[in-house]
């Protein structure tokens, strides 16, 4: 931003990594953690001497991880795919057609966001039970598309609003295509920047929610990662490697999502900022 | 005349109803209503039928239950509990809020500039963004753990005595606070820097002739253009924090006793644990209405602020 002497540079570099240091602390705990050999108490500051996956093996199987990896991936998902099918669509109709129904609407999602999700959870639970959803992955599905609705639909709208020109469309009118083809054929492709900001947003958001799966999947055939997870430390809060070796598997694949497509999180974020 | 003067409103009435018509038409409504559906089902209408359930003692699972009026609401303010209980959610609101802020400014700053290790600290600093809150309390769990953690280490090796501080309701809800702090103060961080890279360089330029120093470039100039992202982060982290949950759980899970308990987790053990759903959900009232009120008012003042800058 300014011109600083080589001196302050290299004491900010300094003060960068010992910031970089201090916050990579709980990976390095969790790392020592989950490589030690159950029943090994020694300092989480160490490493072990030797090399050994007997935590994660033996987690793998006791937690059921394959079954939960299996159920979060197919809730995320489908409710990705949801939320970027009808959140587009939605956003479409309401960031081109300013009629006051679409304001109105609008304003609903945006109050929509005000809502903390828990305190419709009485109601919900009962809803869930009586429609005969609780313990399938079906309401996890809908749910979470839900939750993550309004702020889809607000992503969208921003970006059509800015970025896709309105000629386009009315061109493609005249030669007599659908809306719904206009939109398909000819918008939706535009709205690929937005639509990966979307699904990586909601993929990390579902793929980490605890709150309703807890609620609505307690049934170990349907449980996700985190409730899986939960249920592992009640049984394990003195072997600590297990819940570590545990807690690195549940988070590797959006871990790795993250260093691949880290573009995409950070500029997502930043873009929506910005213009939000 | 007042036969012209009814046919003409007549004709008006007619006029009005057809352009009602073609304006929902042209409303596009079919393609949002499977989002409104959703989003209603799912919502809206449970968050309206938790206000009526809190008028009720039912207990969340017989089929019969009776309306007391407000009964449920004159014991939720003579419960000592609800005031702990709101007083840590604000704690953890309102305290996540300022640190994140605070620090996240901090290392946008220093990131702003051309470091050689920028990308390597924006990137760790941000990691515990995409992991799942639940696995972060789990992790500072190991760290904190009054038996084998990392932090009793260091006070063995120090000759101290450990410290339960996960077990201390004094210090727990501030570990809470903490813990919140380090995994979303990324989200601020990045918020920031972009919105310093939105800064034209030509107003530091035009200081640095009239000689400013760097406070009060950062006082004039920095501070006033960043308000929109003041504002963003704000309202995000005081929401974030207000509703705070997983963490908890992890941690804690409330204890000892209420001591850590926030609004998010004392609902959920009304409802499960003492089938007591219609206070649940006076509860969830007070916490949708605390909400409200603390985010519309970060945002108002914000806003205020961004026009005055």
């Amino acid at each position: 931003m300014d011109h600083i002497s080589t001196r302050a540079k290299w004491l900010l570099t300094g003060l960068a990594l010992i910031i970089t240091m201090f916050h990579l602390i709980p990976f390095y705990i969790l790392l020592t953690t989950a490589f030690k050999r159950p029943g090994d108490f020694s300092s989480k500051w160490l490493f072990p001497e030797y090399f050994s996956l007997e935590n994660f093996s033996l987690a793998w199987e006791q937690a059921n991880l394959a079954r939960a990896f299996v159920n979060t991936f197919v809730i995320t998902a489908s409710a990705a795919a949801i939320l970027i099918v009808f959140g587009s669509l939605a956003a479409y109709a309401l960031a081109r057609r300013q009629t006051k129904l679409n304001k109105y609407v609008y304003m609903l999602f945006v109050a929509v966001m005000v809502i903390p999700p828990l305190t419709a959870l009485v109601p919900l639970y009962q809803l869930v039970v009586d429609a005969g959803l609780m313990n399938t992955r079906f309401v996890a599905v809908l749910n979470n598309a839900a939750a993550f609705m309004p702020l889809t639909i607000f992503l969208y709208a921003g970006f059509i609003r800015s970025t896709i020109p309105k000629e386009l469309e009315e061109a493609a009118k005249m030669d007599g295509a659908s809306t719904i083809g206009v939109f398909f054929r000819i918008v939706f492709p535009l709205l690929k920047p937005i639509t990966a900001t979307v699904l990586i947003l909601s993929s990390v958001y579902i793929w980490n929610d605890y709150q309703f799966a807890i609620f609505f999947l307690q049934d170990s055939s349907v449980q996700t990662l985190t409730v899986a997870l939960s249920s592992f430390f009640g049984q394990n809060t003195s072997q600590l490697g297990l819940v570590g070796a545990a807690s690195l598997l549940a988070s590797l694949p959006m871990i790795i999502l993250f260093l691949f497509l880290q573009r995409f999180f950070i500029e997502g974020l930043a873009a929506g900022s910005v213009k939000g | 005349m007042a036969d012209t003067l009814s046919t003409s409103t007549e004709q008006t009435k007619k006029a009005v109803k057809k352009m009602k018509k073609r304006q929902r038409e042209s409303s596009l409504w079919w393609m949002y209503l499977p989002s409104v559906l959703l989003v209603v089902t799912f919502i809206i209408y449970p968050f309206l039928d938790g206000i009526r359930i809190s008028f009720t003692n039912w207990n969340g699972f017989s089929q019969t239950y009776d309306y007391v009026g407000l009964d449920q609401y004159t014991r939720m303010f003579a419960d000592p509990d609800t005031w702990l209980v709101v007083k840590n959610t604000l704690l953890y609101g309102i305290g996540s809020t300022i640190l994140q802020n605070i620090v996240g400014l901090g290392y946008a700053l220093l990131l702003n500039r051309n470091l050689k290790v920028r990308t390597l600290t924006r990137t760790i600093i941000y990691l515990p963004v995409i992991i799942s809150p639940l696995v972060m309390g789990y992790i500072w769990y190991f760290f904190f753990a009054f038996n084998g953690g990392a932090l009793n280490d260091i006070y063995l090796w120090l000759g101290m005595d450990p410290v339960n501080a996960l077990g201390s309701p004094s210090l727990n809800p501030y570990i809470i606070v903490f813990v919140n702090t380090f995994q979303f103060v990324g989200v601020a961080m990045i918020i920031y820097l972009a919105g310093l890279q939105s800064i034209s360089r030509d107003y530091y330029e035009a200081a640095n002739i009239d000689g400013a120093s760097t406070w009060q470039k950062f006082k004039t100039i920095t501070l006033p253009l960043l308000m929109p992202s003041i504002t963003i982060n704000m309202v995000l982290n005081i929401i974030g924090g207000l509703k705070l949950f997983d963490v908890i759980v992890a941690l804690t899970n409330g204890g000892p006793g209420n001591a850590s308990q926030s609004m998010s987790t004392f609902m959920y053990n009304l409802y499960f644990s003492r089938q007591d759903a219609g206070y649940a959900a006076t509860q969830g009232v007070l916490m949708a209405l605390i909400i409200l009120v603390i985010s519309m008012a970060a945002l108002f003042y914000f806003k205020r602020k961004e026009v005055e800058a």
